[in-house]
């Protein structure tokens, strides 16, 4: 899933300012799975944002709407007969919702609640850690399904480098070696040979070589 | 006139050799990049220029390389891959040659993190191992990365890093044969304070027959006082620093330390020298570069060779 922070209380401030009537937009997906801009949050921002106008004597008015899923047309459209009735969207969407919502409705100002952070997976409790890139040519397979170029530091497809140390990374202590992680995960099932192999530089091409990606399905199309 | 590296030939002529470090300064000056280079003049053969080392930013090591070159020494260009893509590293592969350098140390770099750019994005494009491959396939080939021809192919002797101090030990040595296999012609070591943990790690570089196909240069750094082993023990990533060292130099009055400090770093060296599969010596001696004279000295390794710099 792709996770979120909530940006600095003063940061939405002042990204507000100028706007009087502001519809505070949330995310039933990846945002509320990471607990930044579900229907909770979306709330609980609204209310803070409303008695923080209030005791600065603000009169803005702000009301708060939660969608399925930000990032999809048909969920948007919920936004249609209740938008014009504001100045300004605050949208707790990643990054792909905050554009959608913008490219829907192209008079108003879409403001980002949230810092888009990075695509990752719930470990526990309150812990989210980042383990893929989105390079478009999944190599998982050779690395016992532990990706070198989303956990490694210096992403090297031919590690460790000489900063491994007890299993952990010379970047941060509390982060694991991921090349450590990938011997390990290949020695459980005697894939250490993989590791003789020496990979040739990555195929870049594939996520930045044509700018913004898309994908085109004709087989999905109406 | 055609350059020649000078490693490379006292490497080959079986003789033990000896490199050191100059890191180019913080600023624009030529004159202090000459200036501790003369203090390695006679004393080494050949000369590693650092590439923005620790992620500071510094003079490139490319103009302080020439800078070196002009004053009759020879560069080993230091090149990381934190800073650079494909195309910019291949380019400064092609110029490095045209401009008369004919040695290189292919490395990784240290994380942008640690250095006074922390915000800058690591550009890791290519990594290590394969920057070596992508010199030796210019050098051979005569093909840059994805086979496009070169009019002229650079020519260079091309070194790699080892750290036989960094976990998981058994890895180390792989990584080493895939170093070796991708292009290496020779190796500089990670400063070695741990001789046990190194003359282990020899064993399973000789098993593999890896000294047979590569010249492994022992890294030594003196200590300048009981703080920088402790320092080097606790701070810098992928060193080795047994506590007895730091208790030997704990053990000597302070105006000693820097000759406790060299002496300890001679020791390592006459071990290094007596070692089966080690070609030479890399000595870091970071910002004290009279000591490799006297460290050189002390362990016998001068004279050194007179090779000419440039033949017909």
């Amino acid at each position: 899933m792709i996770t979120a922070e909530q940006k600095p209380m003063d940061e939405i401030r002042q990204m507000i300012a100028p706007y009087k009537k502001i519809l505070a937009v949330g995310c039933g997906s990846c945002v509320a799975e990471c607990a930044a801009g579900g229907e909770k949050e979306t709330g609980a921002l609204a209310s803070a944002l409303r008695m923080a106008c209030k005791m600065a004597g603000d009169d803005k008015i702000i009301h708060e709407k939660t969608l399925d899923r930000q990032c999809v047309k048909d969920f948007i459209i919920q936004l249609d007969d209740i938008i014009k009735d504001y100045d300004a969207v605050l949208s707790l969407g990643c990054g792909a919702g905050v554009q959608a919502v913008a490219e829907m409705f192209n008079e108003i100002p879409v403001i980002p609640a949230l810092n888009t952070e990075f695509l990752g997976e719930t470990r526990e409790q309150g812990l989210w850690v980042e383990n893929c890139l989105g390079c478009g040519d999944c190599m998982l397979f050779y690395f016992g399904g532990v990706c070198p170029l989303a956990r490694c530091s210096k992403q090297l497809l031919n590690g460790p480098c000489g900063g491994s140390k007890d299993g952990k990374c010379e970047v941060n202590p509390d982060v694991p070696c991921a090349w450590q992680n990938i011997i390990d995960r290949l020695s459980n099932y005697n894939a250490l040979d993989r590791l003789e192999i020496i990979y040739p530089p990555k195929d870049w091409s594939k996520k930045y070589g044509s700018g913004p990606r898309k994908i085109i399905r004709e087989d999905q199309k109406k | 006139m055609k350059e020649i590296s000078i490693l490379k030939k006292v490497l080959e002529r079986g003789e033990f050799a000896v490199t050191a470090e100059c890191g180019p300064p913080k600023g624009a000056d030529p004159e202090v990049v000459l200036k501790k280079a003369e203090l390695l003049r006679g004393k080494v053969d050949s000369v590693n220029v650092t590439d923005n080392q620790t992620a500071i930013v510094r003079m490139s090591s490319m103009a302080a390389g020439v800078l070196l070159k002009s004053i009759g020494l020879d560069p080993i260009l230091q090149m990381v891959v934190r800073d650079r893509n494909r195309i910019a590293l291949q380019s400064d592969i092609l110029g490095a040659s045209a401009l008369g350098i004919r040695n290189m140390l292919c490395l990784s770099g240290d994380h942008q993190k640690f250095g006074n750019q922390p915000q800058a994005a690591g550009v890791f494009d290519i990594d290590s191992i394969q920057l070596l491959k992508t010199v030796k396939d210019m050098r051979d080939e005569g093909k840059i990365i994805g086979g496009d021809a070169l009019t002229k192919a650079p020519d260079m002797f091309i070194g790699a890093a080892a750290n036989p101090f960094a976990d998981p030990l058994a890895f180390r040595v792989i990584r080493l044969g895939k170093k070796i296999a991708a292009g290496a012609d020779f190796i500089q070591t990670q400063c070695i304070y741990n001789l046990d943990r190194f003359e282990t790690w020899m064993e399973m570089v000789r098993e593999r027959g890896l000294t047979e196909k590569c010249y492994i240069l022992g890294g030594v750094t003196p200590l300048k006082s009981p703080g920088m082993a402790k320092y080097m023990k606790n701070n810098v990533a992928g060193m080795d620093v047994p506590d007895e060292l730091i208790k030997r130099m704990q053990g000597v009055s302070k105006e000693k330390w820097k000759e406790e400090g060299i002496k300890i770093c001679v020791e390592t060296v006459e071990r290094l020298k007596s070692m089966k599969g080690i070609s030479g010596v890399h000595i870091m001696a970071i910002e004290w570069e009279e000591a490799v004279g006297e460290i050189a000295e002390k362990a016998g390794l001068l004279p050194r060779p007179v090779i000419e710099y440039s033949e017909n």
